[in-house]
């Protein structure tokens, strides 16, 4: 039996029960599923439920407010009843509606929004479905969730659905752009759409193969896409463009509460608005659990291996611990951007996609290329990273200030004599 | 630079964020029922009878039935019927008092018309029933309470109050001025 | 005068043969999240932009003016608190200074400072509150909105202090104010004001240089110079178009000669403007606050004998610059306790008159936002 390694326990557990079954293939193959997809199905909703009670406290901090303190110890119990209360409600449909895309809307939200978190690789050898080509597939199925917000607000019959369902349209499918192209510039530069090897790519295993312990820490962590000019430029855009992909503040307007009462949600109560609900949540973790991959070295991180073993790759700390970290940080800078921005209006949001963040997602392209075959001094980029920076800055510059045009600007006011 | 005055703002709910957890001026909820009273003695909500003594609370009630209050209450939420005695003579004294207080938006002018210091502005809150009609009707018994509680709840205008009526004692005879027209 | 400017502008509906279009009837309201309160808006839409809107009110009709018209002059003074409910305090003072020009009431000196007092801390909570709604309008999930209203709690402690309701307050009386500041109060109040600026450049640093808000705010409603002016607008609303007119200044109406402050005035009169204004506006109040709070006299605050009257038949026209705009009251006394007409000048009302105009071509976010930024309030719109 093979020395147990911390971060590698599930994995040894899960081949450890497989074992047993060798006789029955069959029964193995449906185990191994099993397997990997109950605990996403499991431990996301857990996730769901703990950011909807991070998010009312951390928003109500950000207000100068308590947030839930009546259930359970500091409100922690919020969610539950949330779900109690969701679960009790009537669940209305309009008289008029068309009752089967209606019923159909959160289920077809809900199905991709679990599946692509299979292409996640959140430790090593712990991807529920390794696919060659699994940032394609996390897109491809990522975008069905146009389709049912649009369901949704076609067939609730009520007109702030359908102006909701209209932006959602609109602007899903242009942010997908920017999305999908600053991601591009990651699997230029790793030559490969598998996320285990874009994870890979992110560590330098000389120096986490190496006996020093500070070397090994910082080797988890020195190769992240975001520490170069085009990783970074291309993280912030990814960031800016999964917002909007996933309907959060300041790019909300599907459903914006002052404008369009709820829009395309304004029909749904009950079990279904919760399912609208988590799958809005279960996407955030997605799309976030995919800028984690693609820019922030998934599920590495300042981590050493563990003194007993003497398998180069073994590490003391799980991967997923710091998976899940990652994705919990960006949630929480979400909740933040939530707590501070307003929304913007709808021809500046398809603005900022075409005229602002596609620029620049093509911009980082051609500067990764560049980054790619400069000239290295003992492997540092000393050339491609200071002039790749400095392109990116200015292309920021100049594409923010070509945006923003004369008529808006900050004004001096005078007082009448 | 585009950006700069978004994460200005974000600065500031950041601080306001870790500063709720240090600074009680960021954080300034009070907990309803656990904070306890957090009237303050100057609040008024619902009128309330002043009686003098404590032990015979309806002998010794100020009103005087006058009606008044009644005339000048702008949402007309009080009624007034003078008691009489056996020879169907006005006591000077209110059979019924009653104050609507699903209607009473406690103005205070009852309290500045009373010429006989009678009605004051109570600042209990916690009036919630069950029965929304009977349960809002305020009777004379509901509504009388003792100077000692006016004193309790609003102390400075009681004083000045009971001063007020020290020095018309001193004068013969009040004679109750008649409403000014 | 320019009538092409109180003409209705039109909207070109695209409607080219290869393309075939409708408008789309939205009712917003009465019960849409952001119309404050019970205000409704039919618009008409053109994908996202508002082709036609008609603002229909009245769900709030309680009947003002007639039951004033039914109960003594004192009477009356609860129910405006009701008006405007954001501002009690500078609607008493309208009702008030109405039934003393009709009288003929002096008022004394530290009555006259109290009532400058008390309404310029009614324009501070009510402008502070109001770019908070507005923030809210434009999707911010309340963070300004709130931190307004942390602000506005210390101003409605100071009311409470002093009138016994934080809302309701009911103070002011023909003659002067109905009690004296409790002992202990304007120490508070000073205390109160100094803290303010340390908020106003907090919320300031939050909002005014974020790019959202700007790009959302500038040049959307636009309100000319022109209009503003047929369409008899007030307060806020008019400065930011860039006329000079503040009757603090205009009528000099109690003692806001005394006072050094200067009328902040905006240029374009888009949204930005209108929410500038009233963040220099309150800057502006806070200069008086200090000079009143520093030189208030003693004295007596009311006149008690001015307290049940039959003013002689004669009409007057009380009016104040509210945190709104134009307040003012119309009475018409015919000899008895009670008054024979008795009318309102709501500045909500009046303000908003002209949303149409300025909502036409715009999207329908933005005549969220153009409401919000005219800062009504139902009560008074529908008295």
């Amino acid at each position: 039996m093979t020395p147990i390694n911390p971060d590698q326990l599930i994995v040894q557990l899960t081949q450890w029960a497989l074992s047993f079954l060798d006789s029955y293939p069959l029964v193995a193959v449906l185990v191994a599923i099993l397997l990997s997809t109950v605990p996403l199905v499991a431990v996301f909703p857990i996730c769901f439920a703990i950011t909807t009670w991070l998010e009312r406290k951390g928003l109500a901090r950000i207000q100068n407010r308590i947030g839930p303190n009546r259930t359970g110890f500091l409100g922690m119990l919020q969610p539950i009843a949330d779900g109690i209360k969701m679960l009790l409600k009537e669940d209305i449909v309009p008289k008029t509606s068309d009752r089967l895309a209606h019923f159909l809307a959160p289920v077809v939200l809900m199905v991709p929004a679990f599946t692509i978190l299979s292409v996640l690789p959140f430790n090593r050898n712990m991807i529920p479905a390794a696919v060659d080509t699994g940032v394609i597939l996390f897109f491809a199925l990522g975008s069905v969730s146009t389709l049912a917000v649009f369901m949704a607000g076609w067939s609730s019959r009520n007109k702030y659905s359908l102006l909701g369902g209209m932006r959602a349209i609109a602007q899903m499918v242009s942010y997908e752009l920017p999305l999908v192209l600053s991601g591009v510039t990651v699997i230029m530069m790793t030559g490969s759409l598998d996320t285990t090897k874009i994870v890979a790519q992110q560590q330098l295993s000389e120096w986490i193969q190496s006996s020093n312990a500070g070397l090994q820490c910082l080797g988890q962590i020195i190769g992240w896409n975001v520490f170069t000019p085009w990783g970074f430029a291309g993280f912030l855009i990814f960031f800016v463009a999964s917002l909007a992909e996933i309907n959060r503040c300041p790019f909300d307007l599907p459903e914006a509460d002052s404008e369009i009462v709820a829009g395309h949600l304004t029909e749904y109560s009950g079990f279904k608005y919760a399912l609208f609900f988590m799958s809005e949540y279960v996407s955030a973790f997605a799309i976030n659990g995919l800028s984690t991959t693609l820019f922030l070295g998934g599920w590495s991180g300042p981590n050493i291996r563990p003194p007993w073993s003497d398998d180069p790759n073994a590490l003391l700390i799980p991967g997923f611990v710091w998976f899940f970290a990652k994705m919990f940080a960006l949630m929480l800078v979400m909740i933040w951007i939530r707590g501070t921005l307003p929304r913007l209006r709808v021809d500046h949001l398809m603005g900022f996609a075409w005229k602002f963040l596609l620029p620049l997602a093509i911009m980082n392209i051609f500067v990764g290329g560049f980054y790619y075959y400069a000239p290295r001094w003992h492997g540092i980029p000393v050339v491609g990273w200071p002039i790749g920076f400095l392109v990116m800055y200015l292309s920021y510059e100049c594409i923010g200030r070509l945006n923003r045009g004369p008529k808006t600007a900050q004004r001096v006011y005078h007082y009448a004599s | 630079m585009l950006g700069i005055g978004i994460l200005k703002g974000m600065a500031i709910t950041a601080k306001n964020f870790f500063g709720s957890f240090v600074n009680k001026r960021l954080l300034p909820t009070l907990q309803y029922p656990e904070a306890g009273n957090s009237v303050t003695l100057f609040s008024r909500n619902i009128p309330f009878l002043v009686y003098d003594n404590d032990e015979d609370p309806l002998g010794t009630m100020r009103c005087v039935a006058c009606k008044i209050c009644e005339k000048e209450c702008p949402p007309q939420c009080i009624y007034i019927v003078m008691e009489k005695d056996a020879n169907g003579k006005p006591a000077k004294r209110p059979k019924v008092f009653d104050i609507d207080i699903s209607v009473c938006m406690g103005c205070q002018i009852c309290v500045e018309v009373c010429p006989f210091e009678s009605i004051k502005m109570d600042s209990t809150f916690e009036l919630s029933t069950p029965d929304r009609f009977e349960g809002l009707l305020l009777k004379r018994e509901h509504l009388l309470k003792s100077n000692t509680y006016f004193h309790k709840i609003h102390p400075d205008e009681a004083q000045e109050v009971d001063d007020r009526l020290a020095a018309k004692q001193k004068k013969p005879a009040p004679t109750p001025s008649t409403p000014a027209a | 005068m320019n009538t092409e400017t109180i003409a209705p502008r039109e909207y070109q509906i695209y409607s080219g043969d290869d393309l075939r279009t409708n408008v789309l009837e939205i009712s917003m309201g009465p019960q849409h999240p952001s119309t404050h309160g019970v205000f409704r808006m039919d618009v008409s839409l053109d994908g996202e932009t508002v082709v036609k809107l008609k603002p229909v009110f009245g769900y709030l009709h309680r009947n003002h003016e007639k039951i004033a018209e039914t109960t003594s002059y004192l009477g009356s003074m609860p129910y405006t608190d009701r008006l405007d409910y954001f501002c009690s305090m500078t609607n008493n003072w309208a009702y008030a200074l109405a039934v003393e020009k009709m009288a003929g009431l002096a008022v004394p000196e530290r009555a006259e400072y109290i009532r400058v007092i008390m309404a310029e801390l009614t324009r501070l909570q009510n402008h502070a509150s109001l770019v908070g709604f507005l923030t809210n309008d434009l999707g911010a999930s309340g963070t300004p909105l709130l931190y307004a209203i942390r602000e506005r709690e210390h101003i409605l402690d100071l009311f409470e202090w002093a009138s016994g309701a934080r809302m309701m307050c009911n103070y002011m009386r023909f003659g002067g104010v109905r009690n004296d500041l409790p002992s202990g109060w304007l120490a508070q109040c000073k205390k109160v004001v100094d803290d303010f600026p340390a908020f106003m450049d907090e919320f300031e640093t939050l909002l005014t240089g974020n790019e959202i808000i700007l790009s959302r705010c500038q040049n959307v409603g636009v309100l000319p110079r022109d209009l503003a002016i047929n369409a008899s607008i007030t307060g806020p609303c008019l400065r930011a178009s860039g006329v000079d007119y503040d009757i603090r200044k205009v009528d000099k109406y109690g003692v806001y000669d005394r006072f050094d402050f200067k009328v902040p005035l905006g240029s374009v009169g888009d949204c930005y403007d209108r929410f500038m204004i009233r963040l220099l506006e309150m800057r502006e109040s806070v200069k008086i606050l200090k000079q009143a709070l520093a030189t208030i006299p003693e004295g007596p605050v009311n006149d008690s004998k001015a307290r049940n009257f039959r003013p002689k038949p004669a009409e007057a026209y009380g009016r104040i610059e509210g945190p709104k705009g134009e307040l003012g009251f119309y009475l018409v006394s015919d000899g008895t306790p009670k008054p024979h007409r008795y009318h309102v000048r709501p500045p909500s009302f009046i303000n908003l008159t002209v949303l149409e105009d300025m909502c036409l071509g715009q999207k329908i976010a933005d005549a969220v936002i153009i409401l919000g930024s005219i800062d009504i309030v139902l009560g008074e719109v529908d008295r």
